[in-house]
């Protein structure tokens, strides 16, 4: 009934090679598309955007970054918050630095910076593999923390330590600040994501991602058939950094607005990141998606069914999360290894079989 | 002697005690990778989960009460009773190997066969639950933790006066040691002992390390596989409410306990992941090293304090050692050469 390829034919190379081949694929990719830009910011208010629009367009940011790392490259890094640290006060420096350049290009930079602070805690990544990895990126994690708190330079000899987004306008709307309207860091945010979204999907796509692919599945193998294993593995760290410093500048501009390092970028935003994509699903972009709006809807939902509706203290809230966060991680990876975006691949296959499954 | 050098000892010796403890969360890493391929994260948050049921059944605390009470709106909190620490022991040793059954029968079982990294994530996940788990049945406010054998034996407090006079003495300044951290390291030679001569003189022990050399051969021989994980991880939860124990008493019970996991891994990258010397060495180092590089150059006490990190460097030297020595030596120091074939 839906869901068919049936009648819509190709009829050159571009039409056949499309994002989306299925026409109600696309139709839908459009239709969420308009929606998120033209309807979304009229009604959008200050609690929506806080607790769940902000938070999840950002992290899905992150949890792409990752994911081109992790999930297509196979290299597994723990240093996620150390890395959107990078971003986060690479886009405070250029904003305090630079104020009369637009906070736009900003973010890039800062993006940017990170892909080449992540390139090079990468660089062992050549004699490292697997946990080994896993575990000499916590060095970035701690270093970088322990840095960002310890030379003044970085926060700009504030008394407090922390960094303080200052107001930036884009078009004249303010984006950052306190006078912030909500449609417009809605609307900002999404701009990023579109566009991280769009690049990681056409790279994971072409050669650049194949040859992820390929590292991942056996490095060996992949450097005998003429993979560059040092060009591979450093490009997916750039282009993860990249994303990954996108994130951070935004969480911390038109999210946060103030930072205090270590409790921001601690450990557990790595691992909170590495839960998104696994629980969303590991080398696939719209898992990015799932795992982040999953794991930020998670507390939002138990918040208000836990201490507002059975009016539970929130310390045993808290420890619940924790308890169906990790749960869900095992049962994830033993039902299903691949994630939301599996379960949401078998969906497609089975709608375009029914109502006549054999 | 001078003041600086003794001062410098003294540093030595409380990395040493601190390499220690971190060789014991380590020895537990160790025990489970050999047996199973299984890089277990949730070792550290298995030694917070031990001491805090130790504590809990201790003090005669209701398991779940804080849940309880918010569902049923009941206001309990305690038995009215002290169990004595024998027997608690003895209670959260079953407590340890209930939940390696658990553990073995509803994760690992339904995971044989898949990636080490995909073990390893679950894991983490598994870390998450047992944190929340504890969390939730024992709540989360700090403890502290006196253990007592029968016959007022309990592990010992503050600084060793005998070493300090006998410095004292002979140097003309005091030396530092702490009485717990002496007796951390008794305990740590005492289980490794018992360790190896479980694994070497035992009939358990033996199929342990036979199903540690080759899965399939030990099936063949007719080992079960399921009893020795159960085993193997009954084990390394004792070993982690031995850490649990000794680092609680050392800085009372919460979740910073579950860090210390994290500094066991590069104690392990360094040492090897199959290699029990290799997890104490690499404890010591890892314990000396960020002391003492703490002491030099994290405050600046050494060549005239030219260099001044500004402190708190014990965050992240263990990682940084442990990456800068593994770009030299990927298997570490006394781990297997790692071989690959396409």
């Amino acid at each position: 009934m839906f869901y068919r390829e049936a009648g819509d034919f190709k009829t050159n190379y571009a039409a056949d090679n499309q994002t989306f081949p299925i026409k109600i694929d696309r139709k839908g990719y459009y239709l969420v598309l308009a929606f998120a830009f033209l309807v979304v910011p009229f009604l959008i208010n200050d609690y929506w955007a806080n607790a769940i629009l902000l938070p999840f367009l950002i992290y899905s940011i992150a949890a792409i970054g990752l994911n081109i790392l992790v999930g297509y490259c196979g290299q597994v890094s723990l240093g996620t918050g150390g890395f959107m640290a990078v971003g986060a006060y690479a886009c405070y420096k250029f904003m305090t630095g630079f104020p009369e350049i637009n906070i736009f290009f900003h973010v890039l930079l800062s993006g940017g910076v990170t892909a080449f602070v992540c390139v090079l805690f990468g660089l062992p990544s050549l004699r490292i593999k697997g946990f080994y990895l896993a575990v000499a990126t916590l060095a970035a994690q701690f270093f970088l923390v322990w840095l960002f708190n310890r030379v003044p330079w970085f926060y700009n000899y504030s008394a407090s330590g922390q960094i303080n987004a200052p107001e930036r306008t884009v078009f004249g709307f303010p984006v950052t600040g306190p006078n912030t309207e909500a449609w417009a860091a809605y609307l900002f945010c999404l701009v990023f994501l579109v566009l991280s979204a769009l690049i990681a999907r056409n790279l994971t796509r072409g050669m650049a991602g194949r040859k992820w692919m390929a590292i991942r599945d056996m490095d060996i193998a992949a450097e005998i058939i003429g993979v560059n294993p040092l060009k591979a593995k450093i490009s997916a760290f750039a282009v993860s950094g990249f994303f990954v410093g996108i994130s951070g500048a935004l969480f911390f501009a038109l999210y946060l607005g103030a930072v205090e390092v270590g409790e921001v970028f601690g450990i557990t935003k790595s691992f909170l990141v590495l839960f998104m994509i696994i629980i969303g699903g590991l080398g696939s972009i719209f898992g990015s998606f799932a795992g982040a709006a999953f794991l930020v809807l998670l507390p939002v939902v138990l918040k208000v069914v836990g201490v507002d509706m059975l009016g539970w203290p929130t310390d045993i809230v808290a420890h619940l999360q924790l308890v169906i966060v990790g749960g869900l991680i095992v049962v994830f990876l033993i039902l299903e290894p691949h994630g939301l975006a599996q379960l949401w691949r078998v969906t497609k296959q089975k709608l375009r079989l029914w109502p006549f499954p054999h | 002697m001078p003041e600086q050098l003794v001062f410098a000892m003294e540093v030595f010796a409380n990395g040493l005690m601190s390499g220690v403890l971190y060789a014991l969360v380590a020895l537990g890493f160790v025990l489970i990778y050999k047996a199973s391929g299984i890089f277990n994260f949730a070792q550290g948050v298995m030694a917070l989960f031990a001491a805090m049921t130790l504590v809990g059944i201790q003090n005669g605390q209701i398991p779940f009460a804080h849940l309880i009470n918010a569902i049923f709106g009941t206001h309990i909190h305690h038995f009215g009773w002290n169990v004595p620490s024998f027997a608690a022991l003895i209670l959260t040793v079953g407590v340890m190997i209930l939940l390696a059954w658990a553990v073995q029968k509803f994760v690992f079982r339904h995971l044989v066969g898949q990636e080490p990294i995909i073990l390893f994530m679950a894991t983490i996940g598994l870390a998450y639950f047992l944190e929340g788990f504890a969390d939730l049945m024992w709540n989360s406010e700090i403890k502290t933790l006196t253990f007592c054998l029968p016959g007022e034996l309990c592990l010992p407090q503050g600084m060793n006066t005998a070493i300090d006079e006998a410095a004292f003495d002979a140097w003309g300044v005091g030396f530092f040691i702490d009485n717990l951290d002496i007796s951390a390291a008794i305990v740590a030679i005492v289980l490794v002992v018992a360790l190896v001569a479980f694994s070497q003189y035992t009939k358990q022990g033996r199929a342990m390390r036979a199903v540690a050399d080759d899965h399939q051969a030990a099936l063949s021989v007719g080992i079960s596989l399921n009893f020795i994980w159960v085993l193997v991880w009954s084990l390394a939860g004792f070993v982690a409410l031995v850490a649990g124990i000794m680092w609680g008493a050392k800085s009372g019970v919460q979740f910073s306990l579950s860090l210390i996991a994290l500094k066991a891994l590069p104690v392990l990258m360094l040492g090897g992941f199959t290699s029990i010397p290799g997890a104490i060495v690499g404890g010591l180092i890892i314990g000396v090293g960020e002391k003492m590089f703490e002491y030099c150059f994290g405050i600046g006490q050494c060549f005239g304090g030219i260099i001044n990190l500004g402190g708190a460097t014990e965050n992240w030297f263990a990682y940084v050692l442990a990456l800068v020595f593994l770009v030299f030596r990927p298997q570490g120091l006394f781990g297997e050469k790692i071989i690959e074939r396409v």
